[in-house]
Order: structure tokens, then sequence, then C-alpha cells
């Protein structure tokens, strides 16, 4: 330490009044009442003005000898200022929120139900559902016209003219008897067109509004949906039908899903078979006399869930596919009773009536 | 088909399983139950007994008896009767005490009209084998006393009910089904229809086929002597019943036994009333017949017939004449046995709309060479049951058919399966269905030889020319199989393969995914329907499927002109309701009704949408669309035939919204759905599609003509606008017409219409800091708002990042027949910070053009 500077330049950075800067900070941090109090202290005594800033600016001024110890000091005092700032404001800020935030409390059970509420129906978002299932195993969605040509949705099909399956469909005509011209009865009409549109091999799912002149009742409407799957590859056997089935009805229904081919006949297929579904409710208990019957499969265990076989080679030679070198298979199912199934929907009437609160459950996917 | 197991196990000696364990192996193997309906399983006690005495209580109102019956037992019962109808001596079912009878109907001991009764003597309504029946069961004379009943009659039986697919003639029968069973459960089968046929002489009634693409076999046999008195023992009437048919007179019930044990439906004719030779043709022009019903038709000339000198007697598989049937009095009866086309009788059991038990056998398919033995098996029985001697001769007329013969590779079930049977379980169990298999290939692949024709039309079309090649599958260690006469239905190589993989069983087949195809995924279009879909499910509205059908009636609540293109609909010619005969050309009718029933059921804010297809006849398109061959690919020509002639079938969506939009709450009031909601959903579904909307005014029906907006989207070829849909409020003698709440509205737009140009293109997204300038703008009230924007659009240039209307004004500080619109322009370069006199420069350009364009000026300018 030297005599030779002014000692009016160095009062600040004297020892004591280090401590007192200190101190009149320390105190006046804690007598701080709220964040605007607190706020006043730190100009003043942690802001570019205070006595604590301005000894620090004085520091260069010391000879060489003394800057250390001074530095030293000051930045002690500067660090517990800062610190006391720093709890203190931790210390208001909690006070403040719990005062304030509480005073802005609202009652968050308040309905803000306002803007309409939409939903789409079941039957779109199940067949997208379904779609998807198939493009997930590389098959594409292929379409077709709802009112067809007879040829497309009969012949072409193998289902001549006077079969007993041709009248078994209850079909639409439109414009004449013998216009060439139907409401499709099926979804099948789009394997002909997937067939005769497409580059071999074609694998397509083809979900879509279907007719027949049902009456309306719980289990049958004139206007339904049905979902058309065909594969036409080399080699294609019943055993892929079966694999692609079994692995779509556990997308629909989730694994463990029993599913069973029972032969049948459809003109378009040879071999045919109908698809079921182990009952999901009783899961075939009812089928065993003596246990409690079961209204879902009528205490038969089993579900019928849709058609399937091997495609039918007059079906391939009408499309101009040469059976010697591709087989294929196709099936079909109907979509209400598949949501039927899959979500204890009893009564189709409900699906074409438009009641808002049938649809409004199912909100954008199901 | 009911089968009673009683029956089946006539033919085929099923093991000692429950009907259900017979009922899955028969649905295993196609013959799917449908239902097992159990009888008399709850019925015991009941023994045959003989009145030994009976004693006519008096002083009742009705004849009452007091009987000493024996029963077997150490001592006669006495029992009290109500019934007159026999005497002492009689043998008759009798319900000892503790028995009990159909429906858990119980008998004990008990006193009335003063005697004791230690039983009851039963009627076979008792039974449970009629509805109804006018006196006590009497039993033959010989029949053991005391024996069980219930064994005795064969009360005690389960019926199967089994769902027959349409191509599976056969098994609309006892004997197809027993067939079927002896496979499933590896037992031996004895055929009903073996029977010994008589080699007579002398035909039994002459009869020729005048037809042979109507008929192939012909056989008439005739009993003499019969006993129109005769019934039908109660064995033949309770099978009867239990297969579901009604008991009608012996005559009748013999044919209808023949036909549910054998298949081959039968008529009978009373002898005395034919007259001159029978011949099988078709109809004449005008001729009529009045069948069994009593209705006289009027025959098609396609209609195949049996006749005699007479003209028409009966129309072949379908119905009889009235004129030849079995009446009272019949004693020589003459029975007709035949194979007539398949599709004949179909179209016949069509156009009269006759479906009868014959006519759903010979469409689905009779056994070709039934006839004379079920003819037989039919005279045999008239003669046992009715006292009837049975003519040894016979007439049968045939035409030569040639068998049907298949090659295949002995490999092709396995292929077909994806399963390795081999060849010794191919053929035997092709041999089980009673197919004759040879080796090596037949001289022609699929029929006979030249010798024979096809016969008559079969549910199985036989393949021929082209097809029939094509069918064929080449191979390796080649097998010949000749179905059985009985299975019309396989004529194809995959119809063999599918005998052998359903006899095996298709639970024996794998479960394996095919690898999975390089698919593309949804099309752009079919993305663009499901944003659409979910875009106004978010935005409020509920989607629904209306019925796409309308009617003349919507066309005018509408208000649609004379001449608007939706007036031009496809009719179906059996509509649901006449109403609604029309397919929709506008998704609205369906809607509308659809909002009018939520209303209905206590939903006054409604919003709903639909997406489908319309339909839009063209006015020059051909009235009838070819039916085209199936033996090979049509070409392009004969498709675009079937196209031409189809609608037109644009996928279009729309909304209806009636009452609050915005629902009114605690938060205060809610607000009513507009035309702006309307055209806002517009907007959506176009955002949703990834198009740029228009909107102008526009005057057009359904819509009011000041609150409608025409919607146009630019095609993305040409870049022109093109109409795409409309949207705004209803008119209101529309709402009234559809009883529809006050200022409904509605939008309807055809989303085939609205094709994005290409992949969105990146804006450049600036960093500099944006210029704002307000400006408020005078102009007419006419004035669409749209022009105005798009002129200061339009006159701003590029600098310009976006235009937002903030207010609309009208009132004095404008003047009269005036608005003002205030915009807030936001400007921002890429590159730099604009300066305020870049700013308001494009301000000013903005200005002058919207002056230009639409007489704007700035307000206080």
């Amino acid at each position: 330490m030297s005599n030779t500077y002014d000692p009016v330049e160095v009062t600040p950075l004297h020892a004591d009044e280090v401590a007192r800067a200190q101190a009149d900070a320390l105190a006046a941090v804690a007598a701080a009442r709220d964040l605007d109090d607190l706020k006043q202290a730190r100009l003043a005594h942690a802001g570019d003005r205070s006595p604590i800033a301005l000894a620090n600016r004085e520091i260069g001024a010391l000879p060489p000898a003394a800057r250390a110890e001074a530095g030293k000091r000051i930045g002690a005092a500067r660090k517990a200022i800062g610190e006391a700032l720093a709890a203190r404001q931790a210390e208001l800020e909690a006070e403040r929120d719990a005062r304030v935030l509480i005073e802005e409390t609202v009652d968050v059970t308040l309905p803000w139900d306002h803007a309409p509420r939409g939903a789409r129906h079941p039957l779109t978002t199940l067949q997208e559902r379904i779609a998807d299932a198939f493009v997930a195993m590389g098959y594409e969605v292929a379409e077709g016209p709802e009112l067809e040509g007879e040829w497309f949705n009969f012949d072409a099909l193998n289902i001549a003219p006077d079969h007993p399956a041709r009248s078994d469909h209850d079909t639409f005509f439109v414009e004449s008897v013998d216009s060439g011209k139907v409401l499709r009865t099926q979804t099948s009409p789009v394997q002909i067109r997937a067939l005769l549109s497409r580059p071999l091999p074609v694998y397509v799912v083809s979900p879509g509004k279907t007719f027949r002149t049902d009456e309306l009742d719980a289990t049958h409407t004139p206007v339904f949906h049905q979902v058309e799957g065909l594969a036409v590859d080399k080699g294609l056997t019943m055993a892929h039908l079966k694999g692609t089935l079994d692995r779509f009805a556990e997308v629909m229904f989730g694994a463990g899903i029993t599913t069973r081919f029972r032969p049948h006949y459809f003109p378009f297929t040879e071999p045919s078979a109908e698809l079921d579904l182990r009952c999901f409710v009783c899961r075939g208990s009812s089928a065993v006399p003596g246990n409690p019957p079961c209204r879902t499969c009528k205490s038969e265990g089993w579900i019928e869930w849709g058609g399937c076989g091997m495609v039918n080679p007059r079906v391939l030679i009408a499309c101009g596919a040469d059976p010697a070198v591709y087989s294929g298979f196709a099936f079909g199912m109907g979509v209400e009773r598949t949501l039927m199934f899959r979500h204890n929907a009893e009564d189709m009437r409900d699906m074409v009536e438009g009641d808002v609160r049938f649809t409004l459950p199912f909100g954008m996917e199901v | 088909m009911k089968v009673p197991l009683s029956w089946l196990r006539e033919y085929v000696d099923l093991p000692a399983v429950t009907a259900q364990e017979v009922a899955d192996r028969l649905t295993a193997a196609g013959l799917k139950l449908e239902a097992i309906h159990s009888h008399g399983h709850e019925i015991k006690n009941i023994v045959v007994g003989r009145v030994l005495e009976i004693e006519e209580l008096t002083g009742f109102k009705k004849p009452i008896r007091h009987c000493r019956v024996e029963v077997g037992e150490a001592t006669p019962r006495e029992i009290v009767c109500g019934a007159t109808n026999f005497s002492e001596g009689a043998v008759v079912p009798v319900a000892l005490p503790g028995a009990v009878l159909p429906g858990g109907f119980e008998i004990g001991s008990r006193k009335t009209y003063g005697r004791l009764s230690d039983g009851m003597i039963c009627s076979e309504a008792e039974l449970g084998v009629a509805e109804s029946s006018p006196g006590i069961l009497l039993l033959p004379q010989d029949t053991p006393i005391g024996a069980d009943v219930v064994e005795l009659l064969g009360l005690r039986d389960d019926v199967l009910e089994l769902e027959v697919a349409t191509d599976r003639g056969y098994a609309l029968s006892i004997r197809g089904v027993a067939r079927e069973a002896a496979t499933a459960f590896g037992v031996p089968f004895r055929d009903p229809a073996a029977i010994e046929t008589p080699d007579g002489d002398g035909e039994s009634w002459p009869a020729s086929i005048g037809d042979p693409t109507a008929c192939d076999r012909f056989v008439l046999r005739s009993a003499t002597g019969f006993d129109p008195a005769a019934e039908s023992p109660l064995w033949m009437r309770v099978r009867l019943a239990r297969a579901g048919m009604r008991s009608v007179s012996l005559a009748v019930d013999v044919t209808n036994y023949v036909m549910l044990e054998l298949g081959q439906p039968l008529h009978a004719f009373d002898r005395s009333r034919l007259s001159g030779p029978i011949v099988v043709r078709r109809a004449r022009p005008g001729e009529t017949l009045e069948t069994l019903d009593h209705v006289v038709r009027t025959l098609h000339q396609e209609d195949i017939l049996i006749t005699d000198d007479s003209g028409p007697i009966s129309m072949a598989g379908t119905m009889g004449g009235l004129h030849t049937e079995i009446s009272e009095t019949s004693t020589d009866i003459v029975i007709e046995a035949a194979h007539f086309s398949a599709t004949g009788i179909a179209r016949e059991s069509r156009r009269h709309n006759l479906v009868s038990e014959a006519s759903k056998r010979f469409e689905r398919g009779v056994d070709r060479e039934l006839p004379l033995a079920a003819s037989w098996r039919a005279v045999r029985l008239l003669a046992e049951l009715g006292g009837a001697v049975a003519d040894p001769g016979v007439t049968h007329a045939q035409v030569d058919v040639a068998p049907v013969r298949i090659t295949i590779p002995a490999g092709h079930p396995d292929r077909v399966a994806g399963v390795t049977y081999g060849r010794e379980t191919v053929i035997r169990r092709l041999e089980q269905v009673g197919c004759v298999v040879t080796e090596g290939a037949a001289a022609s692949p699929q029929s006979g030889g030249p010798s024979g024709g096809q016969g008559v039309a079969a549910t199985g079309v036989l393949a021929s020319g082209d097809l029939a090649g094509k069918l064929t599958v080449q191979g390796e260690d080649l097998i010949t199989v000749t179905p059985p006469s009985w299975r019309p239905d396989l004529t194809d190589p995959n119809d063999l393969a599918e005998e052998v993989i359903r006899l095996e069983g298709y639970d024996r087949i794998p479960s394996v995914l095919p690898p999975a195809p390089a698919g593309g995924g949804l099309t752009e279009e079919q993305r663009q329907r499901r944003r659409v879909g979910r875009a106004l499910a978010h935005a409020g509205y509920v989607e629904v499927l209306a019925y796409p059908f309308m009617g003349p009636r919507d066309l005018d609540n509408l208000l649609l002109p004379e001449q608007d293109p939706r007036r031009r609909t496809t009719r179906l010619v059996n509509p649901l309701s006449e109403d609604e005969p029309y397919m929709r050309t506008t998704l609205l009718p369906g809607l509308l009704k659809t909002l009018v029933r939520n209303v209905g059921r206590g939903f006054a804010d409604v919003a709903l949408f639909e997406s489908g297809l319309v339909y839009r006849p063209a006015p020059d398109a051909p009235a009838t669309a070819p039916i085209l061959p199936v033996d090979h690919r049509p070409s392009e020509e004969d498709l675009a035939a079937i196209e031409s002639a189809l609608p037109r079938q644009p996928f279009r969506v729309a909304v209806v919204l009636a009452g609050e939009f915005h629902r009114s709450g605690w938060w205060g009031e809610g607000r009513q759905a507009t035309w702006a909601d309307a055209v806002e959903a517009a907007r959506t579904v176009a955002r949703a599609a990834g198009v740029e909307l228009a909107v102008r005014a526009d005057r057009h029906e359904p819509w009011h003509p000041g609150r409608c907006a025409a919607l146009t989207v630019p095609d993305p070829e040409t870049g022109e606008q093109v109409l795409a849909g409309h949207a705004g409020e209803l008119h209101p003698r529309v709402i009234e017409a559809y009883g529809l709440p006050p200022r409904t509205c509605a939008m309807e737009l055809e989303l085939s219409l609205l094709r994005p140009a290409g992949p969105v293109q990146t804006p450049p997204v600036s960093a500099y800091p944006v210029a704002t300038q307000d400006v408020a703008l005078t102009v007419p009230a006419a004035t669409p708002v749209a022009e105005v924007a798009a002129a200061l659009r339009e006159g701003a240039g590029g600098l310009l990042e976006s235009i937002r209307l903030f207010d609309v004004y009208t009132g004095p500080q404008v003047g009269e027949g005036n608005k003002s619109l205030a915009y807030t322009l936001r400007f921002r370069a890429p590159d730099r910070t604009l300066t305020a006199e870049e700013t308001t420069a494009a301000r000013d350009a903005a200005v002058a053009l919207a002056a230009e364009r639409t007489g704007a000026h700035l307000r206080g300018a």
C-alpha cells in the first residue's frame, strides 16, 4: 500500500466502507416488502450507480499491489449482495404467486362447448380402417361405379343369367330389366374392373356401397356396404387366402380371434368358403348344450363374417388373364355386420337414419 | 332342408353321437346347420293299450266314457275319456300316471266326472305329431300291448335344418345328406335309390319328348286300383311334418315322401283325366293352364309343359294343372318322374312367381339317373299303402347324353389348396363323391365324344370350344374324372379340387401370408376424400349416409326449373318406394330429410354432411349396356359401349345446417347458422382438398336468390375457373316444402372437380420486418368484397404478404348506398427491410387498382 495516491479517490475501497455498503445493501434487500421494493433495492445497491459498483470502478486507480486485495473484497461483497437479491426475489415471487394466482382461480369444470361438434360416420371410417389394413399388406384401393353394367356385376363373375345365384341377389334394375344396367349387388364387379385395368399381379381391396331390394330392419338394409378383396398372382393358394384373412381378422378384432373356413358356393370363386369368426361374446360356449344361450351368435358359437374363395378360372378368362399362369383369391365382407360385431351396434336402422346421437360418439376414427 | 336324424340313420350307420356332432360334421362338409329342432325328448311313460270295456257315462253335457284299458300290467287301468271314435278292442296310446306329453304336460291320476281316471288315452295332437286331431289315435290291431309309444312311433327325433348352397341340388334329399354324412364319419352308405326296377312290358302311358332342350328324360309309371280313402300312415305323416311338409292325401304324400328321400320331384296324374299321348314341349302362343292353386295362367312360349291331346296339363317341375290333379275319387294314378332343364325351370318359376319344392330342386340340379327308380319307389308305396297294383310297365322317353369327363393332373387339388394331399387321397376323395376316376387323359378334355349331346341345361354350365380349352389344366400325372349323375355342378377342374379340399377338411389348410406386393398406397383422390371428411367433421358437421334415392317431389321441392340437368334422372324399375324411384342427382334431398328427422327428434341445432356419388345420365346415352361374352377378354370398344350407357357418377360433398352453429351458453349468446357458414364449409372443403376456391354471387335453385354463392375452382390444366358448386341460405319456399327450420343453409360441391395443380410449392419465409398499412375504402354497397380484395391484392404487387378485411361499415359517414371496407395490408420483402416510401407506394398502387376496378376511393381522401 502506498501513500502517494489521493486518499479521497480510494475511500470507497476501504474495508469498512465496503462492509458498510454491503450491510446497507443486505438491509435494503431484507426490507423489501414486494417485488417493486426489491427492484428499487437492486437499482440502489447493485445497479450501475450503487456504492459497490462505484467502488469497483476505482480499483483501476489503485496501485497494482493493492488491486488484488481490493478486488477480492469488492467481489465478495457483490456476490453476497447478488445472492441476497436472488434469494429475496425467489421469496417474493413465491409470495406473489401464492397470492395473485390464487386470486385468479377459475372453475375449470365450466363447459366450453360453444363450437359445434362433428363426427364421421362409422361406416366410412370403418371402410378406411379396413382399407388401411390391406394397404399395409401392399394392396391398393380400387373403385368402381355404383350403377354398374350387368355384365360386370353378374356375367363376368360367372353368375349365369338363369343360375339361382342370380335371383338370390334381389337386384335393383335400372330403367328396364333388360337395360344391362343394375345397381351393383356386391362390390365384386370391382374385381373385374381391376383385372381389366391393371397389369398383373393385382392386389386390390375395394370398399363401397352395394344395393339389394331387402326391407330395412334391424339386420338388413337395402343400401349397404361391402369390402371386396382380390389377389391375382402366380402361385397363390387357399393357404394364402387363409393367411390373409386371419391377419385381417386380427387387425380388425384383436389378437386371439379364431376363424373358420366352411365350404360354400359362390359362382365367382371355386373352391369357395364362408369365413366364420368364433363368437367374441360367448367364445363358442353357447353352442354346447346346457350352457346359457348367446344372442350375438344365436348360440351357434360362430358368426358369419364373409365369403371367400379361389378366383374361378372362368372369371380370369373373362378378364383375359390366363389361369394356367395366374391364380388368385377373393373375399368379401359386410361392413355393417363388421361394425355390429366390432362395436356392439345392434340395429342397422341406426346406421342409415342419420341420427346425430348415433354418429357423434364415433368421432374421427373407429 | 330339414333332415330328421331317424330318416338319415336309415341309410347311413352313424355312430352314437349327438345331433350337434352330426351337424358339426355336415357343416364342415358344406351343409351348414341353421337349427336343430328337437322333438319328443321330454315325452315319457306312454304305452300301447287295448280298450277292454267302455261304459258310457250319462248326465254330462258331452259324451264321456269310462274305459278299462289293458296296458301290459297285472291289472287294467281305469281311464275317463271324452272321445268317441274308438270301440272296445281298439288299440290306443295311453299316457300312464307320471307320463309327460309334448310341451311338458304331466299326466296324473285324478278323479273326474265322478270316476277315477288313471291315465289318458291320447290323440295325435296330444302326442305332438299333428296340429289338431278329431279323436283318439287308433293303432293297428297287431301292435304289441304295453310297448313304448315313443319308440314305436318314432316320436323322439332331432331334425337338422341345413342350408343348402344353390349349386348342390343333391343335398335337398335324405339321400344326398346321407352320402355326405357317411363320408364325414367314414361309415357305409346305403343308397336309397339303389332299387331293383322291373323289366316290365309295355308303356304305362304313351309319352314323348317334343323338345330335347326342355327335357332329356321323361318317365311315367302307373298304379291302378288305388283306394282313394286310404290314409297316409302315421310314420309317413310324422316324417313329412318333421321335414316341413304338410300331409295332403296318401297319393300326394307318397310323391312328396319320395322327393324328400331321393331328391326326385314327382307328379301324380289322375289317369282317367288324361286324354291321348303326353308330349313334353314348350308352350304355344295363347295357351293357358289352370294350376292346382286355381289360378288360370297365361303361358309364355318358353314355358316347359306336359301336354296331352287336351293341351297343357302341367307346368313342368313347377306346378300341376287342376284338371288332372289327384282327387278324392282317383283310383288310377300315373306318376311322372323327369329330368328338366335347370335354367328352363328357373325361368319358368321366376316368370310365374311360382317357387315350389320341385322347382327349387330342378333349378339346383336333379340326378338324371333317378326317374326310373324314384317312380318305381312311388308306385310301390301306392301299392303297399293304398292297395293299388303297381304296373311293371314303364314309359321311358330320353335323349342320349354323353357323360361329362374332366381331365386334371392328380396334383391339381394340392396346388389349389397349398396342401400336399397326394394322389391316393385325391382319387379316394373323388370316388367318395361318386366320381369314376381313370388314369390318363380323356380323348376330349371336358365333355364326351360326339355320340351324345350335352342334355338339358344344368346347374353347372359346361364349357365348350375355346373356354373349355382355356379351363383345361395341363400337367403331369393326368387323371380323368367322370362326375356322378347327381353332381351336374361338377364341370371344371377347380370343382374337383374343391371336393377334395372340402372332404379333407378346410381346417387342414394352413394359414400362410403371401409375400407383400409393392403397393402404391392410397391415391391422391382417396387421400383427398379422407381429408375433406375429417375437415368437415372437425368444423362441426356430422356425417350421414342417406339412401341415394329421390323422387319427383324432391325435384319440385328444390324448385328445379324444367331444363335443370338435375331433373335428368335414372329411374329404378323396382324402387323401394314409388315415391323415390330416381337415383339422386344431388346430395341435398337425403341430407335435408335427415336434418328434418333430427330436428323432429329434438335436435334443433344440426349441421350435417354427406359425401358420395350422384348419378347424372347423359342425354344421349345408349339405353342399354351390352352383355358381353365371358370366354375372352372383351375389346376396349365393347367395354366402352358399357361405360357409355352408364350415367356419369361424380363424387360430391354437401352440408346442411340449421339452428345455432355456435351455441349459446354461460359465456353469452351463440350464433345462428348463416349463409356464411355454408360458404365457409366450401372453403373448408377446398382447403382440405388443396384447392383455392373463388366465390361470386349467383342465382341457383334451391338457394335464396340473394344469398347464394357460386363456387368456382381453377382447372389445373387451363387455369380457368370452373363452376364446382353452390352455397348459401336455402330459398324460403324450399324450406317450407321440406318443413325445415327457418334460414336453413346448404352447400354442395363436386369434389371430383377439386383437383390440386400439383405439390404445394414452398413459400419464401422472410425474416425481415413487416410493414403494415391500413386503408379504408368507400365503395358502392353492391360491390362484391371479393372483387375489391382481388384488386387490392393485384395492385399491391409482390411485396404484399397478406390482406385482411377488419371492418365493414355502412352509415351516414360514408353516404347513402355506399359501404366502407377497412383492410390491413402487410408488406414484407424477402431480402431487405422495406422503406416507408416503398410500402406507401405499394399501398397506393393497391388503392389505385381498386379504384379503377371497383370505383373505390380512400375514405376521407
